[in-house]
């Protein structure tokens, strides 16, 4: 294996100066504008639709800039976003729980295990309260009280009840509220929407971002476009994983676009694995389903207390309702008093790998737990539970089979009904495209927002962060920050797409597909993804260690020479190609593998969504290293997808909080 | 217009055509359930609606809405048949809770037209029109005897009412959907009010007709 | 528990737009019944790879019902035979063996096909722009919770707002009519005291962009609400009738 090279450049966060509740402030204060008249004169491209990308482009596009927006699907409002299901957290502090910006900054840096940028995490839990003013004043029509005020629920990570929600499609909800900002800008003009489009490069002029090459996914022509910015919102890369929770068409494709043009990639090992989803059933799975984390608001999460009952469940010997209270072990509760089943989802997660690794799985492959309802229809009756979850209970039953609500058994007078069964998967990644503090990458004019980036969210995210964080940076803060670079841009002109530089990147691009199509292997595209997927999860996924990451390595390369060997593609590029679409993706995911495997490598710590078996406490929990890993590990390309990238390290300070070890126990 | 440009504006036409069809049909049918009680009665109401300056406005309007209501009728169908494009389905079927009646109404409509078209010989252009036209006409009883002594008229009548009752079943409630009166609530009644209507009016007309013929042929003796 | 079943498939094959189209058929043999309608069909377009043939291209994306890319026509169902679900959230053991399974695209003019079974729903999008917003610049918003809603009205509200934009209830109707997407739109605004101020030009500007759009006329058949994938209420559409009406009364 390659020694990864390490430089010791320092990197400019530009975060600004005095104290922290007062940064965001004094920036917005200091900034430069651009004033309406030249708003006119500058045109922005903005890639991807979801929380953060609509969000933003609708925004840019009511401050009067002019915004190219592209989306892969057939319409915006179709981002992946739209499936976050739980809810949007802000400190607003309604229930009079004790909540405010610094508790939820205090938090998310906590959660995020005290390895996320800090002046980012409090700006976002300052224009969390102002997100939710926002989405009210759209029309999102967020669950009430009777009194005809906000409803609120808690979620893992807090001890408060902070998250605002409407029923269980929350991200449904804010992403129609952004498109139809966005519907209302494209209507007004200003912004102009491609759908069906795939961003397949960044034309970089002198250095700074002045275009993208973007491919028609129905005609398969490239297609070149031109901006005084860029702003990638293209989500993360959790389908490295074959298997994740991200919808089928989520890729990097852009994100590494941008890092093969210099970008650094930042913290690519941290890697949400979220705990409560529907378990793998077979080989023909395309897909994993989370079941909201709000369940474990009333859900309890359980393995049985004896092996033996375990190895019956897996041979199908008996059912989870069969076993009674007190042959339960609900091991949350158990190891995290105070928490209990609400601890951050890599802590969830994790618990449950631990169990099912010691033979205590409650299905037929042995991977999955028991989330119990039981207690909680006994409590408050079937009916107030399926107010609640119905619609999951539902869906969980079209899946499975099985209806969580259903009553299945009584034992000693006690009424037990059917448990779901769910097991971790991969859900989201808190890496990405190293932003500073203004969310621009290490290349000029070229933004990264929403889950693409990696700033806000450390080494694990808060359940209901993720619709916080994107709609903050596209509502909230890119809109500002972009005018700080933009306020010397306005004397130039609009570019034409003859530069150069556009005929120079569409060729190379052309070449890649033109390449992928001539291999003529033998094998499907998805049958070398899944390979990846497995490869990923059993070697970089929940639990990591030294061995694991150099095989996974080796094994990537020697995927890699299969895919470039290997691959097959049926058609033509004449319209649309999906096996070609796919390919494209598949060949950045694997070099987004690497770039996983090689951060998991050289972070030796346990943190948030990173868990490296060598460094754990003996209770089992992940063991930091703040001496030597307190820092934000940005990957530099170096030229081509087959050399290691360079290490470089954006040191972190923590001026407001004082770094301990995370405690969900008491 | 917006009652001619937009598509609820058509459908507003619709619904209030047909709403005043139905009540015509409803008004048709209980001047007819006078004749069940005496004959002498409903001479007196077809001498009232024959040539009087009222009725004739009466008709003329009858006449407006008939009209208005069918050409909107092949109008919207002909958009519609535009908007589901060239190719159809291989594998229909129908949902649940949809009712045949609401997928057919162009051809049950038809079905009434027809009917109607011969109903109108029989008797509007035996009596009414001839009365324009200065000439003597029989009374009302004369006419009903003439035709329902013929023995193929009966079941020609009730496939008439059968589809009317079709018709109605879905048209009548649609109406009310389309004028924007329903809800959650109000659908359900709306739906059953409109179940029930049009049970009356074809009981009624069939109670009518079998009377009739069983009086007027003297085989049948539902007579009361 | 789960069993395989083999079966016919009966697909629906159009190169481009201008392709006249057919069908072709295609045999399934042992398919897990725990396996997704959408699985099924990764697994068939596997075989077709195998065999150097072109896949079956087919929209869909999340997996989990909420995106509403995946449409499908299958067996005379739009999202097939399961009632409140998406073709994505349809499982195998809905069918049995030996069935021949029907697979077509959404047939409407408004939504022409793009390549095999994927449609183009872009006119959604363009009703949508029309008016299917609330006007105001962001961050002009006051306080959430100084405009208190009833209950009622938000859930009523939320309801509507289920509305994936799939296009099922265009694809369901024999008329090709938008109204309950159009609705469920004008139905959450109309319900919500935010969407109130510009009610009367928000259903005026869209219900004419739907007409526009070569969409068919509402005759209530209700095979729309019955088809919902999300159970959008057929009262959505007396609601959206209400308005348009008053609407054109007070010009």
């Amino acid at each position: 294996m390659e020694e990864t090279k390490i430089n010791a450049q320092p990197i400019d966060s530009k975060i600004p100066e005095g104290p922290i509740a007062e940064k965001w402030t004094n920036y917005k204060a200091h900034q430069k504008l651009v004033n309406p008249a030249n708003k006119r004169k500058l045109d922005i491209i903005v890639v991807g639709t979801g929380l953060a990308g609509a969000s933003a482009a609708a925004t840019l596009g009511e401050m009067g800039f002019n915004v190219l927006n592209f989306c892969i699907q057939d319409s915006p409002r179709r981002a992946h976003s739209i499936a976050a299901q739980g809810g949007i957290n802000a400190a607003k502090n309604y229930q009079n729980d004790g909540d405010s910006v610094y508790r939820l900054f205090y938090d998310t840096v906590k959660g995020g295990d005290y390895r996320a940028r800090e002046a980012n995490v409090y700006r976002l839990a300052e224009v969390s309260n102002n997100i939710i003013d926002q989405c009210v004043a759209q029309g999102v029509p967020f669950a009430r009280e009777y009194g005809g005020l906000l409803a609120n629920r808690s979620f893992g990570g807090a001890q408060v009840s902070r998250t605002f929600y409407a029923k269980g499609q929350t991200g449904q909800q804010l992403l129609l509220g952004a498109y139809s900002s966005l519907n209302r800008m494209i209507h007004a003009g200003k912004v102009k929407s491609y759908n069906r489009y795939e961003m397949h490069d960044v034309v970089i002029i002198d250095g700074r971002a002045r275009g993208i090459i973007a491919k028609n996914l129905v005609t398969g022509k490239l297609e070149r476009f031109a901006a005084h910015a860029v702003v990638i919102a293209t989500g993360g890369y959790g389908n490295t994983y074959f298997l994740s929770t991200n919808a089928m068409g989520c890729n990097c494709s852009a994100a590494m676009a941008c890092y093969r043009h210099g970008a650094y990639f930042a913290n690519p090992a941290y890697v949400q694995i979220h705990p409560t989803c529907i378990p793998v059933h077979g080989d023909k799975q395309s897909k994993l389903t989370l079941m909201s984390e709000s369940l474990r608001n009333d859900g309890r999460i359980w393995v049985p207390k004896n092996i033996e009952d375990a190895k019956k469940l897996q041979a199908g010997q008996i059912k989870g309702s069969d076993i009674p209270e007190e042959e339960r072990d609900y091991y949350l509760e158990r190891r995290y008093p105070a928490f209990g089943n609400l601890v951050p989802r890599d802590v969830a997660s994790r618990a449950a790998k631990e169990r099912c690794d010691k033979g205590f799985g409650v299905n037929n492959t042995g991977k999955a737990v028991f989330l119990d309802f039981s207690e909680a229809i006994n409590r408050l009756g079937i009916d107030v539970i399926r107010q609640r979850y119905g619609n999951l209970f539902d869906m969980y039953e079209e899946i499975t089979d099985v209806n969580p609500g259903e009553l299945a058994n009584e034992i000693n007078g006690v009424k037990y009904y059917n448990p779901m069964m769910i097991y971790p998967a991969i859900h989201y990644t808190m890496g990405g495209i190293w932003v500073d503090y203004e969310l621009q990458t290490s290349i000029k004019g070229l933004f990264a927002i929403g889950e693409c980036n990696f700033s806000d969210h450390g080494a694990n995210r808060l359940g209901a962060s993720a619709l916080m964080q994107g709609l903050a940076d596209g509502y909230f803060v890119l809109p500002y920050t972009i005018q700080n670079y933009l306020s010397d841009q306005i004397s130039v002109p609009h570019f034409s797409t003859d530069a150069p530089e556009f005929d120079a990147a569409e060729k190379k691009v052309q070449a890649d597909l033109d390449h992928l199509m001539s291999i003529q292997g033998k094998r499907s595209v998805d049958s070398i993804h899944k390979e990846l997927g497995n490869v990923m999860w059993d070697y970089v996924g929940m639990a990591r260690t030294k061995e694991s990451l150099e095989t996974a390595l080796k094994k990537l390369k020697e995927l890699r020479k299969e895919f470039e060997t290997n691959l097959f593609i049926p058609g033509t590029q004449e319209g649309m190609n999906i096996e070609l679409d796919k390919a494209f993706r598949l060949r950045d995911f694997i070099t987004m593998g690497e770039l996983i495997a090689y951060d998991a490598l050289n972070r030796h710590e346990s943190c948030g969504g990173h868990f490296r078996e060598e460094h754990q406490t003996e209770e089992g929990e992940a063991k930091r290293d703040d001496e030597n890993f307190f820092y934000v590990a940005c990957w530099k390309y170096n030229g081509d997808d087959e050399t290691a990238p360079t290490l470089l390290k954006e040191p972190l300070h923590y001026e407001a909080i004082k770094v301990q070890t995370r405690n969900y126990k008491s | 217009m917006w009652l001619t440009n937009s598509s609820v504006g058509r459908k507003v036409v619709m619904s209030v055509t047909g709403l005043f069809l139905v009540l015509f049909v409803t008004f048709h049918a209980l001047m007819n359930a006078v004749a069940l009680i005496s004959f002498e009665a409903y001479d007196k109401i077809c001498e009232f609606l024959g040539a009087n300056w009222y009725a004739v406005a009466g008709t003329l309007v009858l006449a407006a809405g008939f009209a208005i209501h069918i050409i909107f009728a092949f109008w919207l169908t002909f958009q519609n048949r535009k908007a589901r494009g060239n190719n159809r389905y291989a594998v229909n079927s129908r949902p649940k809770n949809v009712e045949w009646a609401s997928q057919n109404m162009l051809v049950l409509g038809i079905i009434v037209c027809c009917f109607m078209i011969l109903h109108l010989v029989q008797f509007w252009a035996e009596m009414q029109l001839p009365e324009l036209m200065g000439e003597h006409v029989q009374n009302g009883t004369f006419y009903l005897k003439a035709t329902f002594s013929q023995w193929w008229v009966l079941p020609i009548y009730l496939i008439g009412f059968a589809a009317l009752w079709f018709h109605i079943s879905h048209g009548f409630w649609s109406a009310f959907q389309t004028l924007g009166t329903a809800n959650d609530k109000w659908i359900e009644r709306w739906q059953r009010i409109s179940k029930w209507w049009a049970s009356i009016v074809f009981i009624l007309f069939a109670v009518e007709a079998l009377y009739f013929t069983g009086y007027f042929t003297g085989k049948c003796v539902i007579a009361l | 528990m789960d069993t395989n079943i083999s079966f016919k498939l009966k697909v629906w094959r159009q190169a481009n737009a201008h392709d006249e189209g057919r069908f072709e058929t295609y045999e399934m043999n042992d398919i897990p019944t725990d396996t997704s309608f959408l699985e099924m069909l990764d697994i068939l377009n596997e075989q077709l790879i195998e065999k150097g043939q072109e896949p079956v291209t087919f929209d869909h994306d999340c997996r989990e019902g909420i995106c509403g890319m995946c449409s499908l026509y299958v067996n005379g169902h739009p999202h097939g035979p399961a009632t409140g679900a998406t073709t994505c959230q349809l499982y195998m053991r809905r069918f049995h063996d030996g069935d021949t399974i029907t697979v077509e695209p959404w047939r409407s003019a408004a939504f022409p096909v793009i390549k095999d079974l994927m449609v183009n729903r872009n006119a959604f999008d363009q009703i949508q722009q029309a008016g299917g917003y609330v006007s105001f610049q962001t961050g002009g918003a006051q306080d959430a919770n100084a405009i208190p809603i009833s209950k009622e009205a938000a859930d009523e509200a939320m309801d509507s707002a289920t509305c994936i934009g799939c296009g099922a209830c265009v694809a369901a109707c024999k008329n090709g009519s938008a109204m309950l997407f159009l609705s469920a739109k004008v139905s959450q605004f109309a319900l919500l005291p935010q969407g109130r101020a510009e009610a009367k030009r928000r259903v005026k500007a869209m219900l004419a962009k739907m007409d526009e759009l070569g969409f068919g006329n509402c005759t209530n058949t209700g095979a729309c609400a019955a088809e919902c994938p999300k159970n959008i209420k057929l009262s959505n559409i007396a609601r959206l009738n209400r308005e348009f009406i008053c609407a054109k009364c007070k010009d």
